[in-house]
Parts: structure tokens; sequence; C-alpha cells
């Protein structure tokens, strides 16, 4: 493997202002990153730091003022909207804080449609889908509307839809931004299984539960990285740690 | 640890083995369990306290153990620790102090500080993830406990993270 295919996401002095009602806001100012494949990364800082609005540039949904976003080593620089809606069926999936499903169709059909409109035939997409619906514990909920689903189950109706045409790079914002400790353990469980197998992630995140998930974890303040830090999991340094959070003293 | 003992002996007499394995039953791999050492120690300043009250059982074959029981007074310092609230958690006062008196020593940076303890923050509560990951799914006591360590840390994350919008403004 090359060296540029190891390299799924690359940005360079990515820029992005907001100009809205009163004064612009500078949300992304200045930001290089490097994502290679079967990474686990996440990306956490306070709301407003502008996390969010980076992982909108990374995905295309909105275009940077300055810098270049790279993925599998291509430019993106000449990419227009509908450049990038294809990229976003076949090499990027996204999952989004309020899952941002389609409401008037069913499960089955939220996750196949993705898959069809990258030209998979019929029959394969809905293997896929059987397959994907299966893995996530959603069997028997195909022809559900996703109104009808609870919160962490949508989540992972979405996470089917972003994953059924295998992209190199899934990205999730917020991604249980809007779920209970039991939906946020279970989005992190999945993340993590799926990360096992090799899937490149890239998280954004304000909790700190689910980007301990990640290997690496990107800090992010007033729209650049203030930190980049490998997890290793490993021993703590000191007495503390692990031991130390755990042990009840009286 | 004391405590936990007397709370323990409340249900009935027991030896200090025993002890042990009640212990670590009830709050499973996560608890960094005590060694019988220590529990025979405290067993001992227990008992001189006339907390607890031991008795030599006689073994077959083996030397004799000692089984402890709760005395009034034990039931009663047991009462007052229920009757009590615990204290609040507190803030690092060690990083606290690094973090306030770094510019006067000209020593540290605090942006470098707070990234520094933010990092090994986060690889605990990797560890943490990871624990809870490999403990027994019906083991509610020690989810719980693995959970209030990841909710003190998250806490004390976001603490880190006021600290650097307050402190990163003034640089």
């Amino acid at each position: 493997m090359s060296e540029s295919t190891a390299e799924v996401l690359r940005a360079e002095g990515l820029v992005k202002t907001h100009h809205g009602e009163g004064a612009p806001a500078r949300a992304v100012r200045g930001v290089d990153l490097r994502v290679t494949r079967g990474e686990f990364v996440a990306i956490t800082g306070p709301s407003g730091a502008g996390k969010s609005t980076l992982l909108h540039l990374l995905g295309g949904l909105q275009r940077p003022d300055a810098g270049s976003i790279w993925l599998d080593g291509e430019c993106t620089d000449g990419y227009g909207e509908a450049r990038w809606a294809v990229e976003r069926r076949k090499r990027i999936g996204i999952v989004f804080q309020f899952f941002n499903l389609v409401s008037d169709l069913s499960v089955a059909d939220n996750v196949e449609l993705p898959a069809l409109l990258a030209g998979v035939p019929p029959r394969k997409a809905r293997a896929e889908r059987e397959e994907l619906l299966a893995e996530l514990g959603l069997e028997g909920k195909e022809r559900s509307m996703p109104g009808e689903l609870s919160g962490g189950e949508q989540q992972r109706v979405a996470l089917a839809r972003a994953l059924v045409n295998h992209p190199p790079l899934l990205l999730a914002d917020e991604p249980a931004g809007s779920l209970d400790s039991r939906g946020t353990r279970e989005v992190m469980r999945l993340l993590s299984r799926f990360h096992r197998r090799g899937q490149t992630i890239l998280l954004v995140t304000h909790d700190a539960r689910l980007a301990s998930a990640a290997d690496r974890v990107i800090s992010f303040f007033d729209g650049r990285i203030a930190d980049d830090a490998e997890l290793d999991g490993g021993a703590p340094t000191r007495r503390t740690g692990i031991s130390g959070v755990l042990e009840l003293r009286d | 640890m004391r405590l936990a003992l007397l709370a323990l002996l409340a249900r009935g007499p027991a030896h200090g083995y025993e002890l042990k394995q009640d212990l670590e039953q009830l709050l499973g791999s996560a608890y960094p369990q005590p060694n019988v050492g220590q529990i025979y120690v405290t067993l001992g300043r227990l008992e001189k306290t006339g907390l607890i009250e031991g008795e030599d059982v006689e073994q077959s074959s083996r030397p004799n153990k000692k089984v402890y029981h709760l005395t009034d007074a034990g039931r009663e310092a047991l009462r007052a620790w229920y009757e009590e609230t615990a204290d609040e958690p507190r803030v690092r006062d060690e990083f606290f102090m690094k973090l306030a008196l770094a510019p006067q020593t000209g020593l540290a940076d605090q942006i470098a500080l707070i990234n520094r303890q933010r990092r090994q923050y986060l690889n605990t509560m990797r560890q943490l993830s990871k624990l809870a990951a490999a403990e027994d799914r019906d083991n509610r006591i020690s989810h719980l406990l693995i959970e209030g360590a990841m909710l003190h840390l998250q806490a004390d994350l976001d603490w880190l993270e006021r600290c650097q919008e307050e402190l990163e403004e003034l640089q």
C-alpha cells in the first residue's frame, strides 16, 4: 500500500468563517489534519469551538474559505456539489446527532437508498441491508417507520445507512448527542466494533466517554487544534489513574 | 475499609477470608481488591476498639481460624455511618495549585499543563471503558462504580476545558 492510499483524509490550512447576523464567527482558523487507514480519531472541545463546522468541511457539506482537502490522496479542490454528493455515497459515510433519516421511508428503504443511488443492484442492496440490520440488532424492524423507533434504534439505522456502501471513511457528528446514557454506551460499543474490523472513523463529540473509545483524541479550541494525543490505554504514569479513581476510601 | 467490613459483618459472623471474597463478589473485578493482609490488620484494629469480637474456631488438620461478629458498639458505629452523608468530591488541589502558580514560576506553560493533564485523564477514561466492556454485564454494582469514576473524570475534563477557554484568552 502506497503512502497516499494509506492516508484516507488530509486537510491543510482549512479556514471557515460564518457570516451571519452580528460579527463574523471564525469557526475554523487554520487546521491541518491527517487521518490514516484504520484510525479512530475523536475531535473534542466545548460547544461553539467549531468542531462540527470542521466535520462539515471534511464531508463536503460546507466549502472552506481557504485550504484544501484530499480524499485517498486525491485533491477535492475542483469538486462541485454533485461530486461531493457522490463521494458521500461512496467514500464517506456520515451519521448526525439527529439521525436525519427520511421520515416517510421505511427502515429498510432508508438503508437501501444510498446503495441503489450508488448503482448497486437491488438484490445486492437488499442483502447488504439485511446483513447490517442483523448486525446492529434491528431484525424485525425493516418495515417500521423511523418515527416508530427509539432514538438509539434510529441512530443504529443511520449507522447502517452510512456504512451500506462500505465507505473507507465514517464521519460521526455528535452521534450520541441526543441519546441517553444507555444509548451512548451502545453507540460507543458499535463504533468500537466497526473500528476493530478496520473501519476508519472520525468522530466529533463533546463527550469524553465517547471520545475515549478512539485511539487518538484531538482537542479543538476556538477553531484550532490545541492538542493531538494518541491514547495508549497503557499503564498510568503514577499511582493514580485507574485504581486511584476506583478505590473506595473511608 | 473499616466500615465496609463492619457492614459485611452486620449480616452475621464471618472470618477474614470470607469477608475478602464477599467484597470481591459484590464489587466485581473493577474494584482494586484489598489484599487479605490488609483485611486481617483492619479486623485486628476493629477488635481492639471493641467494634467487633473474634472467637477462635478449631479446624481439623489446619490452624484455628478466627470468626468475628459485630458488637453493640460496632452496630452503633455502623448506624452512625449510615446517618451521615458523604463529603463532596473536590477539585484536584495539586493540579490547581500548579496551574494557578505556573505564570509566577516561569517554569511551565498553563496550556501545556492542561494538555498534559487532559491526556492522562483521557487515557484513564479509555482504561475505564475497556474495564466496563470486560466486566460481567450483570454486575450492576460494579458497572455503577465504573460509571461513577467515568462521570467524575468527565467533570474534571469539562473543568479543564473551562480553564483552557479562560486562560487562552489571556495569552
